[in-house]
């Protein structure tokens, strides 16, 4: 029982593997990962540890064990302000939209591009519809901008070529407008790019099955509907739990740069709220930490429910961890 | 005749259907390059065309104006020259430590394997937000300096997971044991195994590095005061969002004496001189994109 492993064990540490002989066996995966592991602690878990501001009364100057315990109080300063309603229904559409819009367009796009006869057109079409996906969030928001401007933009340029004289509307200055702007460019940046693992699980659909439909007399249609989509939608449940955990986050980006100060009432989101009331205007941290860690827990209670739901339904089969 | 009458079958359902297919894709083109071709025609019309909407498709009174304004701005030198920097560099330190860490944690018999993976995981559900971040890095003296750019964000999730997927998946065990067996260690294994096997991932996130990197606009905007240090997406954001250039930037007097009439141009100019260094990368690299995606999409 003793020296079994032979010269590399020594004779102290034969009994059991302890932890130490591990590490000590594997040192040299220890100091590979010591660096990344380090800037894992550091930077996504050292926040973790500040969230506590949220409970605290934060000055820079006492540091953040240093400062006040207040308890819930930036919580319920949060949830009883004016904004609250307006800001967390704001996120929760906006959201909800983006879901509802931009989570099926991706797969109705992919099955569209599958069942293309010719693989030429295919070819072109995705790599056009990609092109979006690389421009970045401020070239895309004003290139949105530009283009429904009602003076200079296509839009207003189509508005006169079609008989419009004058002006349009200029829905850019438009509260109600500024949810289907943002999400219909969202659409346009995106709908290619989210479509490639789509593409990619529909290039694995067995060709017998699609054989086997032909000869029960299923049209092409018919097939997308039954032989493709049923084939992809194990990918579909995996992509779908990823976007529920996101349900009340909205990109602070893209939010911040679409907004003007006549949008606000429906394009003040957390994030944007977060960002201005803890560092751009006011300065008080922890009430914006407060925001922000609220919204964090909604999103891990989602993430998880969802994760969970899905595990249960599909026999594990489909599952993030 | 007959044979003729005979080759012209009838439309079959079929053939309506993918003619619709055909549409809807041709459509979507259009939707998805109008508005590109219009910004660029915009860019090289002259002034006065772009503000009084006479541009449809192609260039009205063609001419380099817009342009000239561009290159003449102190501020989109610097910011170009800030955004290089920040895109080599940081792609390459986010590479290496994305790396350091992937390839431990791609290997079954690494002991720390479940609790660092463990550690990753958690970071994926629940975050300390913008605030706690910002204090710990203003803690750290980094605020208002190059550094804070490289440094955070270099490691993504996602894409370590998405190469640890490719390590355990792509490189053959046995070749772990053979090596094992020649006395190889474990650092050797990885620069002279494992990287030179990999190079598809590699490239691939690579180049999502840099793609995050080049359009990087949040972190910039967060921790950077010190207009020097501004990268161009927010160099191009101030000037877009200004109604008039700021003449005190512009270097060259030629230039801002015919400035009044060549403004609205500059601004497409400037999203077109912002935007195509990575569209001009992007058809060479589309496949190994593409590939990453598919990469990241085999559960590990």
């Amino acid at each position: 029982m003793t020296v079994k492993r032979g010269a590399q064990a020594k004779p102290v540490l034969s009994r059991r593997k302890s932890l130490l002989h591990r590490i000590a066996r594997d040192w040299q995966l220890y100091l590979i990962v010591l660096i990344p592991l380090a800037y894992l602690l550091l930077f996504h878990y050292g926040p973790m540890y500040g969230v506590q501001i949220a409970f605290r009364d934060y000055s820079p100057k006492l540091g953040i064990t240093g400062s006040h315990w207040v308890g819930w109080k930036w919580f319920n300063k949060f949830l009883s302000s004016v904004q609250f309603k307006q800001v967390f229904s704001n996120t929760l559409i906006l959201s909800l939209y983006s879901l509802i819009v931009g989570f099926p367009l991706p797969i109705v796009f992919a099955l569209i591009l599958n069942a293309l006869r010719s693989e030429k057109l295919k070819n072109t079409a995705s790599t056009i519809s990609y092109i979006p996906h690389f421009i970045s969030i401020t070239v895309m928001v004003n290139i949105t901008l530009m283009v429904l401007s009602p003076i200079s933009g296509i839009y207003g340029n189509f508005y006169r070529l079609f008989g419009g004289s004058g002006y349009p509307t200029d829905f850019r200055a438009l509260a109600s407008s500024f949810r289907h702007i943002y999400v219909w460019s969202g659409v346009w940046k995106q709908m290619g790019w989210d479509s490639i693992i789509y593409v990619a699980a529909l290039s694995s659909v067995s060709q017998d099955l699609h054989e086997a439909a032909k000869i029960d007399g299923a049209s092409r249609f018919k097939r997308v509907l039954h032989v493709d989509l049923p084939s992809i939608m194990p990918t579909i449940a995996i992509l779908f739990i990823l976007r529920c955990g996101h349900i009340i986050s909205v990109g602070f980006e893209k939010a911040y740069l679409l907004q003007s100060s006549v949008n606000l009432s429906t394009s003040e989101v957390i994030s944007t709220f977060v960002y201005k009331n803890g560092m751009n205007s006011f300065k008080n941290f922890s009430y914006g930490a407060a925001v922000g860690l609220f919204n964090s827990v909604i999103n891990m209670i989602l993430l998880l429910t969802v994760n969970f739901t899905t595990k249960k339904m599909t026999d594990n089969e489909v599952s993030l961890v | 005749m007959t044979t003729a009458v005979k080759r012209k079958k009838p439309m079959s359902s079929d053939d309506v259907f993918n003619a619709v297919l055909v549409a809807i894709v041709l459509l979507w083109l259009v939707i998805v390059l109008y508005p590109l071709i219009y910004i660029v025609s915009c860019s090289f019309s002259s002034g006065t065309a772009v503000s009084t909407g006479k541009v449809l498709l192609w260039p009205v009174e063609p001419g380099i104006g817009g342009y000239k304004i561009v290159f003449s701005h102190k501020a989109v030198w610097s910011g170009y020259a800030n955004t290089l920097f920040y895109t080599v560099f940081g792609s390459i330190i986010s590479l290496i430590v994305t790396m350091l860490m992937a390839y431990p944690l791609s290997r079954r018999d690494f002991s720390g394997r479940k609790v660092i993976m463990t550690l990753v995981i958690i970071t994926m559900f629940f975050g300390g937000g913008l605030i706690p971040s910002y204090i710990l890095v203003s803690g750290l003296g980094l605020t208002n300096t190059r550094a804070v750019i490289l440094i955070l964000g270099a490691l993504s999730t996602g894409n370590m997971i998405v190469m640890r997927t490719f390590f355990q998946n792509s490189i053959p065990h046995d070749l772990l044991e053979a090596a094992k067996l020649d006395g190889i260690s474990d650092f050797g294994y990885l620069l002279k195994v494992v990287i030179p096997l990999s190079k598809p991932v590699i490239s691939v996130i690579l180049l999502y590095c840099v793609v995050a990197h080049w359009n990087a606009y949040f972190t910039p905007l967060i921790y950077l005061r010190d207009r020097n240090l501004f990268p161009l997406q927010l160099i191009l954001q101030e000037i877009l969002s200004a109604t008039r250039i700021d003449a005190t930037q512009i270097a060259d007097s030629e230039v801002l004496a015919g400035i009044a009439n060549q403004v609205d141009a500059m601004k497409y100019s400037l999203v077109v001189v912002a935007t195509v260094p990575m569209l001009v990368v992007y058809p060479f690299v589309q496949k190994f994109f593409e590939k990453g995606v598919m990469i990241g999409s085999l559960k590990g």
